[in-house]
Order: C-alpha cells, then sequence, then structure tokens
C-alpha cells in the first residue's frame, strides 16, 4: 500500500520515527497524483517544485526536533478558494486563471507552520458555488468510487483527493454544506468547525456571515489533528473567536455514555434515499450499543432553511464578489471603449452561469423595494431556525441526519436545473445559518456501491462531542477504500479498462 | 408573486455589472422566476417577534490598535494587476475627473 | 419678490480622521506619498483580505458625537454600500447606514440675532476612497489606493440652516470643535474636510421643503459661501419663472462663481446597503463613553473663559487666540516658558496676524518653537534689545524659526551701552538738527521727542530711548550753561 494509504497521523508517526522522510511521502503523493489526475482531476495545481522544497525544509526542522506536531512531514491539498503565496489560486474561476497571492491563507499558514506540507491546490465550483464541482471553469472533478458521478461540492476537488488517496489531508470550505456533502459523496470526513473557530483571513469569500474553513481526512482523529492546528483566534479576521485552548485529537475516546443523540423524524421522510434512512438506524442501533442515548424528534424549520440560506448567501455573494472587475488583479476583457463597458465585458466573460445567476439573484434581494421582504425576512427566519436548533441542542448534545437527500447523484444531473441542485442542500444549510459545528461521516455504501454519508450537527463551540461519536462509531467499523484509492495496487491492465470504461 | 420581467432583469444586472447574452438573459428570466416564487415560501413563516439575525454571535469587540505595521505594499500591490502605469492601475479614464468622496 | 422665500441649507461633512493607521488595517495614513506604498490586501480589496476596526476610530466618533451633544449608540453596525467605481476598491464602500455611531446631535451657533441651534440627523465612521489621477496624454485613470481606508466621519445636519452666513458659521464651530479635539486637522484645500451642501428653496412659512440640490466641490469656507448664495438665487429665479428644480447634484466651479450639473456615475443610486457581515457590531459601554469623556481636552468656550479668568485677557483678545487652535497652542506653550500672557496675547494678536497677513500664510502653517517668542520677550524685558530690533527678530522668528539670542548676537543687534558712543551720535543729531534744537530751547520741551527718534534712527534701534532721552536732556542743558 501506498503511504497516501495511511492516515495522516500514521503517516505523520512513521515521518517522526525516521522509517520514511517527508520527501518520501510527498514523492508517493506526488506519483499518486500523476497516476489518478487524468481519471479524477481533483487538482487544479500541483506545487511539485515547491511541494518538494518544503519537504526538505521540513524534514530539516523535524531533525533538530523544532517539529512536534503529529501531522509534521504529511502531505496536504488545499481547495482552491485558499489563498498560497506564489501559488496561483483561481478559485476554479477564469476571472483568477493567473491570479498568484502575495499572502497566505492563515489556515494554510498555520498548518504549514506545523509542518504540513502543501501540495497543490483543489478542485472546486467555482466560487464554491455549486454542490457536483461541475462549475469549476477548468472541469468537473470525478468520484473515486465512480467517475460517471460527481464526488460533490463545492470542496470536491478537497474530498476526491483524499477518497483517492493523493494524499491524506486537505483542507475545505463549507458554505452551505461544502465540505460534508462532497465529503458524504467520496466516503470520508469532513468536518465544519463552529463559525469563527478558524480564521477566515485568506479564504476567498463567497458569503461572510457562513462560510467556515474545516479539515478533509479519512477518519476523525486526522480531522482533530487537523483542527487542533487550524482553530484559533486570529486578529486579522473580526469573526474569529477566542475559544478556550483544548486539544480536539486529545478529547477522542470510544467512551459514549450517556451522549444524548436526537434524530429529527421529519428528516427521514420522502425524498430521501431508502439506503441513508437504513444507515440512520444502523449508526443510531451501533451508537446505542455503544452507551448513547437516541430517540427521534421534530425539528420543523426544513422548508425554510433552504430559501433563508440563498437569499442570505446570494446577498452576501453579490457583494464580496463585486470586487473581481479587472482593475486590480485577475482577468480583463480585452477591448473595451469605457470603464463601464470594462466591467461589464470582463465580469460576463469571467464569471460561470452559476456564479452570474447567484449575484443577480443576490443583487436582486438587497435591491430598493425587495430589501425588506426578501434580505431582511431571510436574516428573521435565521434567527428563528438558530433558536429551533439552540432548543433542540439543549436537549441533544448532537443531532444525527442525512447530509444530502442521495449518495453521489451521476454527472450532469443537475444541468439546466439549479433549483433541483439548491434543494439537495436542504440537510447541510442550517447548520451554517446557526453557526454550529457539524461533521460528516461515512457509514457503508448503497447498493451502487457509492457510499453514504451522515452527519451530526452539536452545540456551538461543541465540537469534541461531535468528534467522540463519530470516533466511538468509527471504532465499530473498517475504513472502506475508493476503488481509485487502490488504483496503484492494481495491474496497469485492470487500471485502463476501468478507466476507459469511466469516460 | 413577484414577475421578472425584462425591466427588472436589465435593473439587476445593471447592478451587478453585468451583461448576459439574449440566450443567458431568456434562462436567467426563468430561472430567477422559479427561484424567487421558491423563495416566497419565506412568507409563510411568522417571525414577527423575531430580530433580524446578521452576525451569528455577539462575543464583544474585536479591535486593532491604532499602529502603523505595514510597510510598503506597493510591489506586492500591484503583482497582479492586468495593467499598470505610474505605479498605478490603468483604468478607462473615469467621468467626470471626480472621485466618489 | 424674492423675499417671500426662504434658502433652506442642509449640511453633510466628511472629516478624515487624524489616526495613524487606516479604520481598518495598520496602513499609515499620511497624505500623499508614493501611489499605493501605503496599501496593502485589505485597503486594495485583495481577495480573502479582512477588514479589523481601528480602535481609535471608534474613540474618536465617540468623543465627536459627545462633543456635538448626540446621543451614542449603544450597539453600532457597520454597512455595506454597494457601486462600482475604480477608487473603490471592494466595489462596496463600508460604512454605517442603519446603526450609525451617533445620532440626534446639536451644535449652538452664533447669529446676528443671538444664538441658534443646528440639528445634527446623524454621524456615522466610513472608509475614504482611493485617488484617481487623470493623464493628459489619453483617454486613461491612473488609480492610487494610499487615502483607501483613511478613517472618516460622516456628519450630516438637519435643514436647519438658514443662510450662507450661517453655514459659514457651523462650519467654523465644528471645525475649532474638532481640531481642539484633536482628531482632525480639517484642512480644507487637503481635503481632509469635505462638505456638500444641500440647498432648497421654498415660499416663507411652507411647510413642505422644496427639492433639493447637492453642491460638491466647496473647497473653503468662502466657496460654500458663494455656492449657497448662487444655488439659492438660480432656485428662486427657476421658480420665479415657474420652472422645476431638478433634483440633482451640481459641482461648483469656484474659479467661475457657478454651478453646472454633474454626470451621475451609476443610472441608479441603489446601493444595496446591508450589515457588513465581516465585522461584528460595536459594543460601546457607558464606562468606556464616560472614560472618553473624562479625557477630553479643553473646548473652546473653556478656554475663552479661562484666558480671561486666569491671565485677565480681555475677552476680545482671548476670542481671537482661542478662535484659531494655532494661536491658543502658541499661546499657552510661550506663556508657561516665559509667564508674561499679556506680552505673548500682543505678540500673537499684533505682529504675528500681519506677518502672516503679508506673507500670505496659513495659521497651520507656523512652525516656530514657542519657546523663541518666549526668549524674544524676556530680552525686550531685559532690555537686551529694543522694540524695533524685536520686531525684526520676530520676522525671523515666523519665517525661519531662528533663535533670537543668537541671531542679536550674529548680526549684532543687542542694546548699545557705551555712553561715549551714544554723546557723539546725540552731538552729531544736534548740529544736523539745529532747528529743533531751538524749538527746544525756547521752551517748545516737546522738540526732544523728534531728537530721540533720529538719534535712535542713527542707532538703528540698538539704544535704549530712555538712557539717549537723559542724555539728550544732559547735552542740550550743557549746550546752554556757557551762554548763561
Amino acid at each position: 500500500m501506498s503511504l497516501m494509504g495511511l492516515t495522516a497521523i500514521e503517516l505523520g508517526r512513521k515521518i517522526k520515527k525516521k522509517e520514511v522522510s517527508a520527501a518520501e511521502a510527498v514523492e508517493e503523493a506526488l506519483e499518486a497524483i500523476e497516476k489518478k489526475e487524468t481519471a479524477i482531476h481533483s487538482f487544479l495545481t500541483v506545487d511539485k517544485e515547491g511541494a518538494r522544497r518544503r519537504a526538505e525544509q521540513v524534514q530539516r526542522r523535524i531533525c533538530k526536533g523544532e517539529l512536534t506536531s503529529p501531522l509534521a512531514g504529511v502531505p496536504m491539498a488545499v481547495k482552491d478558494n485558499l489563498c498560497t503565496r506564489g501559488i496561483r489560486t483561481t478559485c476554479a474561476s477564469r476571472l483568477l486563471s493567473d491570479f498568484v497571492p502575495t499572502y497566505t491563507a492563515e489556515a494554510v499558514c498555520r498548518l504549514e507552520h506545523a509542518g504540513v506540507i502543501v501540495l497543490g491546490k483543489t478542485n472546486m465550483d467555482e466560487f464554491a458555488m455549486g454542490s457536483t464541482t461541475e462549475t469549476s471553469a477548468f472541469g468537473a472533478t470525478k468520484n473515486p468510487w465512480d467517475t460517471k458521478h460527481v464526488p460533490g461540492g463545492s470542496s470536491g476537488g478537497s474530498c476526491a483527493a483524499v477518497s483517492a488517496e493523493e494524499c491524506s489531508l486537505a483542507l475545505g470550505s463549507d458554505t452551505g454544506g461544502s465540505i460534508r456533502q462532497p465529503a458524504s459523496f467520496c466516503g470520508v470526513t469532513g468536518l465544519k468547525p463552529t463559525y469563527g473557530t478558524v480564521s477566515r483571513y485568506g479564504l476567498i469569500t463567497y458569503a461572510s456571515s457562513l462560510d467556515q474553513i474545516g479539515p478533509i481526512a479519512r477518519n476523525v482523529e486526522d480531522c482533530a489533528a487537523m483542527l487542533d492546528e487550524i482553530a484559533s483566534f486570529d486578529k486579522k479576521d473580526a469573526t474569529s473567536v477566542k475559544r478556550q485552548a483544548c486539544s480536539f485529537r486529545e478529547a477522542l475516546t470510544e467512551d459514549i455514555k450517556g451522549l444524548r443523540i436526537g434524530i429529527p423524524s421529519n428528516h427521514l421522510s420522502e425524498g430521501l434515499q431508502k439506503e441513508i434512512r437504513q444507515a440512520i438506524f444502523a449508526v443510531s442501533e451501533t451508537l446505542k450499543q455503544q452507551g448513547a442515548v437516541v430517540e427521534e424528534f421534530h425539528l420543523d424549520f426544513m422548508d425554510y432553511a433552504v430559501p433563508a440560506y440563498y437569499v442570505i448567501a446570494c446577498a452576501e455573494a453579490s457583494s464580496n464578489l463585486a470586487r473581481f472587475d479587472g482593475v486590480k488583479y485577475g482577468y480583463r476583457t480585452k477591448e473595451y471603449a469605457n470603464l463601464e463597458e470594462m466591467y461589464k465585458k470582463t465580469r460576463s466573460e469571467g464569471f460561470g452561469s452559476e456564479a452570474k445567476r447567484r449575484i443577480l439573484l443576490g443583487s436582486f434581494v438587497l435591491s430598493s423595494g425587495y430589501y425588506e421582504e426578501y434580505y431582511k425576512k431571510a436574516l428573521r427566519t435565521r434567527a428563528w431556525i438558530k433558536q429551533k436548533l439552540d432548543q433542540a441542542l439543549e436537549r441533544y448534545d448532537a443531532i444525527l441526519a442525512p447530509v444530502a437527500p442521495t449518495t453521489a447523484p451521476k454527472l450532469g444531473v443537475f444541468e439546466g436545473n439549479p433549483l433541483k441542485m439548491y434543494q439537495s442542500d436542504i440537510y447541510t444549510v442550517a447548520a451554517n445559518l446557526a453557526g454550529l459545528p457539524a461533521i460528516s461521516f461515512p457509514c457503508g455504501t448503497d447498493c451502487n456501491g457509492l457510499p453514504i454519508g451522515l452527519q451530526l450537527i452539536g452545540g456551538c463551540f461543541r465540537e469534541q462531542e461531535l468528534l467522540k461519536a463519530v470516533y466511538a462509531f468509527e471504532c465499530t467499523r473498517n475504513y472502506q477504500r475508493s476503488p481509485f484509492a487502490m488504483e496503484g495496487e492494481r495491474t496497469e491492465k485492470c487500471h485502463r479498462r476501468e478507466y476507459e470504461q469511466s469516460i | 408573486m413577484k414577475q421578472i420581467d425584462d425591466e427588472i432583469l436589465s435593473y439587476i444586472q445593471r447592478l451587478s455589472m453585468l451583461e448576459l447574452s439574449e440566450e443567458e438573459a431568456r434562462q436567467a428570466r426563468l430561472d430567477l422566476q422559479q427561484m424567487i416564487a421558491y423563495l416566497d415560501k419565506l412568507n409563510e413563516l411568522d417571525t414577527t417577534d423575531v430580530e433580524p439575525m446578521s452576525h451569528v454571535f455577539l462575543l464583544g469587540n474585536v479591535f486593532r490598535d491604532d499602529v502603523v505595521t505595514n510597510q510598503d505594499g506597493r510591489t506586492d500591490t500591484l503583482a497582479n494587476a492586468p495593467k499598470q502605469r505610474e505605479g498605478g492601475f490603468y483604468v478607462p479614464r473615469t467621468i467626470d475627473g471626480e472621485g466618489t468622496q | 419678490m424674492s423675499k417671500a422665500y426662504e434658502t433652506v441649507i442642509g449640511l453633510e461633512v466628511h472629516v478624515e480622521l487624524a489616526t495613524k493607521t487606516k479604520i481598518f488595517c495598520a496602513c499609515s495614513t499620511e497624505f500623499g506619498g508614493v501611489p499605493n506604498s501605503h496599501t496593502c490586501p485589505v485597503c486594495t480589496g485583495m481577495p480573502g483580505a479582512l477588514p479589523v476596526l481601528n480602535k481609535r476610530v471608534v474613540e474618536y466618533a465617540i468623543a465627536v458625537g459627545l462633543a456635538i451633544n448626540g446621543n451614542i449608540r449603544k450597539c453600532c453596525q457597520f454597512d455595506r454600500k454597494n457601486y462600482f467605481y475604480p477608487d473603490n476598491p471592494q466595489n462596496y464602500q463600508i460604512s454605517q447606514l442603519y446603526l450609525p455611531i451617533c445620532t440626534d446631535g446639536s451644535v449652538e451657533i452664533p447669529t446676528d440675532t443671538g444664538k441658534k441651534t443646528i440639528g445634527i440627523r446623524e454621524m456615522h465612521m466610513e472608509e475614504d476612497a482611493g485617488k484617481l489621477l487623470h493623464s493628459r496624454s489619453d483617454m486613461a485613470s491612473i488609480v492610487d489606493y494610499n487615502r483607501s481606508g483613511v478613517p472618516l466621519l460622516e456628519i450630516v445636519t438637519r435643514p436647519d440652516i438658514r443662510s450662507a452666513k450661517e453655514a459659514v458659521a457651523f462650519l467654523e464651530k465644528l471645525r475649532l470643535m474638532l481640531q481642539y479635539l484633536g482628531v482632525s486637522d480639517c484642512k480644507l484645500n487637503e481635503g481632509s474636510m469635505r462638505v456638500d451642501v444641500n440647498v432648497s428653496v421654498r415660499k416663507e412659512g411652507a411647510d413642505r421643503l422644496g427639492t433639493r440640490t447637492e453642491m460638491k466641490n466647496l473647497n473653503s469656507f468662502r466657496a460654500v459661501a458663494r455656492a449657497i448664495e448662487s444655488e439659492s438665487s438660480r432656485h428662486r429665479k427657476l421658480l420665479e419663472n415657474g420652472q422645476k428644480i431638478m433634483f440633482e447634484t451640481r459641482r461648483w466651479d469656484d474659479k467661475r462663481g457657478i454651478s453646472h450639473p454633474m454626470r451621475t456615475k451609476e443610472e441608479a443610486r441603489d446601493y444595496r446597503y446591508f450589515p457588513e457581515p465581516d465585522l461584528p457590531p460595536i459594543l460601546i459601554e457607558d464606562a468606556w463613553i464616560a472614560r472618553i469623556e473624562k479625557e477630553r481636552p479643553e473646548m473652546p468656550e473653556e478656554k475663552l473663559e479661562r484666558y480671561q479668568r486666569e491671565f485677565g485677557l480681555p475677552k476680545y483678545d482671548a476670542s481671537i487666540l482661542v478662535g484659531e487652535k494655532h494661536f491658543a497652542d502658541l499661546f499657552e506653550e510661550a506663556t508657561a516658558l516665559c509667564g508674561k500672557p499679556k506680552k505673548v496675547s500682543n505678540w500673537i494678536m499684533g505682529e504675528l496676524i500681519c506677518l502672516l497677513r503679508e506673507n500670505e500664510m496659513a495659521a497651520d502653517k507656523i512652525s516656530f518653537s514657542p519657546e523663541n517668542l518666549a526668549k524674544l520677550i524676556d530680552l525686550v524685558d531685559a532690555g537686551q534689545i529694543s522694540g524695533t530690533v524685536a520686531k525684526e527678530i520676530f520676522a525671523q522668528i515666523v519665517t525661519k524659526d531662528v533663535d533670537p539670542e543668537k541671531y542679536m548676537d550674529e548680526k549684532c543687534l543687542g542694546m548699545v551701552e557705551d555712553e561715549d558712543l551714544l554723546r557723539e551720535v546725540i552731538v552729531s543729531v544736534i548740529c544736523v538738527h539745529s532747528q529743533s534744537v531751538e524749538d527746544y530751547k525756547r521752551g517748545k520741551k516737546r522738540a526732544i521727542g523728534f531728537l530721540v527718534g533720529q538719534a535712535m534712527k542713527t542707532m538703528r534701534g540698538k539704544a535704549n530711548p530712555k538712557t539717549v532721552h537723559r542724555l539728550l536732556e544732559e547735552a542740550l542743558s550743557y549746550e546752554e550753561a556757557p551762554r548763561a
């Protein structure tokens, strides 16, 4: 098995013990990427030379004993909406196809500081707007479980890279489910921390009040170790929060006796794939056996979460994306007679159709005459949803729910039907509206062999309980690798056959 | 329900500094119409006693001290400029020779 | 005919705060500088950069809010104002609309008929835009973001002002207040204070306001006054001819004394304001307000009263000194050094104002050390230089900040004490001006004054006139004696 088949903690331990070097880990990652990218396309930019250089530096610091993090020397993929100094950062948009930031996102900085090595930047939906990674201006990413299916989105590239074992760690961002949903589609673990836990400095904003950066990995321990590095107050982000110092990884125990878990029964009704519903009951049984107290309850905001989410997210996006105008950075249209024409042509040529759709909707709900009816109403609805969730989370330590109504759909399913795509966010957006932590974890496959993921939503600043519950569940089963993860271990012939089938 | 007619669509295009092709505009009208019909669901919910929430947490002030720590930023600022001249960003001439302030 | 109309004026004043750093980043606010040198990802709207509020901006805003008797909001918030323009790097300006930091203030101004209160509708914090430099050679503009993110306060009055004179009185009062608070230097010519004027005209006694126009590009208080006069008479003429007034923004051309409509930047003025999600609301506790109030510097009214009480200055003198912060600062510092308030005041009110006028210098260009004025006064009092010489030296202090003692020595301006030398001068004066000597001897004792003056002139002021007077009397009586 490749080193990339190890968890980050396992790999980090080997590096610490000098069984392998950071450089070897990076080489294996680059090799895996080389082998799998044609089929998966999880990366937009692979910084081979940079990664090798950083591996050397990290190795020297490990030898000197300067790096103590369990993740030191481990290669990582970074979603391409996180700025990386000197490495092209595109947001999967034509508008930023040549943008090379002069600063690095705080979350990436912190991981690099711990000795984690950035391999490159992963594909995503353009400006994180989408649920399939198909809105990328640079082509879709394919699901490593079945390349005819989408990996989910918007952090589709990051989740596919971990799932295909091109690397063991990745950073994603979650505005309305963008970490959790692709994690579930790709059979990996993804955490959206409480709003304010991870600095957003250097994250190219989609919706400021909803965006949160989080870890994507094979298991919960890797996620916890990553969170240990990235969770911190940052004076460069006024919305980041000073949290009590704690180690998320050390909090992991199998003991979940007395942990109260609620399942919103109305989340299980029609529209939900049967196998996902069954998975909920199966997981609930396992958790009960581990000592948790599980019960069903009614959570009645289902119909309003998605509309409120799209009003707020699009309103903020219409403003956040105004800066892409061809003046300071990024794409500028070739010919223009005056300023307005330059603006309009640059933006119309630069943005893809999904981004345009959301910008238009956002401008509409903020425009004079509609502000009260849509935007303000959505803010009230948001407060109301938060109340409901906070109340539920007084009774339960966590809420167990589906991540998406189905497992990964086929490529192109949502084409020409944006509303249908929006509606598939129904289970994930509430946690963003309320700022709550939520974790998506794999728990089996459906009849097509596609992974099923579920999520646990917790009270604010209570990630520990979520991590513990998932850890307890993980202990009862083995990690299921995606077919593409095992890619390197098969014969060349087998590889070619599968690849040909996939296209 | 709000009708997204050509007038509204061209108005919000102007606000957004976007110019859709005829085909795009036709599609956008349909999409927006459908979306807004969906958003109208919010009206079913009674939120009379709920204050609008623009920030999830109110955890006290976050300020910066008034101390200059940034160095000369010219090089980095202009590093990605699509077009520059004389140390500034080059744009087509602005109206009336005036700034916005 | 025109008597039946009244002019209604409201002002929007933008003031750049004198903080060291910008409102949302740690870049310098220094005026000028190489284009884009005072910039960073935050103030140039780079993707992923986030604003963090400068605490001092809030403190200054609270201080001003208190000074204008406004209500300081316990929880205020920033909003985004969305519009596209290249001087605005994010294509939205972070400002305050829904919950500004201060509302319902007032400022009292003096008028011909006594005091009048001008209401302040609201005051809010916001960021300044960059600057556009226009190329002459082609149809291009160059954007410089050095000014982008400099903190501003916008102060909006109610439409309580009725004349150009009142408008200027308000602005002068406000400027003085801001300068004494130390929150802004309020230089109109450098743009650290910018005034937009809303003018409308209505029939006297009418309830509703007429259609207003907004005047921009007012670079001095005089321009404000002229623009108001011009615009209100334009409105009157239109109304008298039964024409309608267009709601529009006009640009004042001070050279030609006329205004013309500005082309609008965006067809729609739909700014789509919404709460700034990147900045949490600002909570202002009473204790914070109390502390700022306690630390407030002495304000003009208080100084006016104290100068009269503590230094015994006449009210008029005190008001001249207080009316220009640079005078008041100079007065207090020089007085502290020499302990002669009345003399310091006389120098400022007399020679200094005169010199500033002669040199066409604004008071904010005063840059000499108060110590030099104090030294000069001491030299005069010690009899080391004459008043004439003192004036000569003061002119050098004002323009070149010379040390009066050194200058006196270098130029040999010290008093001549050698009485023999003085007697020689007197003898020559007596010889030349025999007519005056005759007059004096015939009992016209006042003629001696002329002779003293002539002797002083010959001495180029470097003698004590009292000594000269005594020696002259001696010389004249000596001349008389042999004859008797």
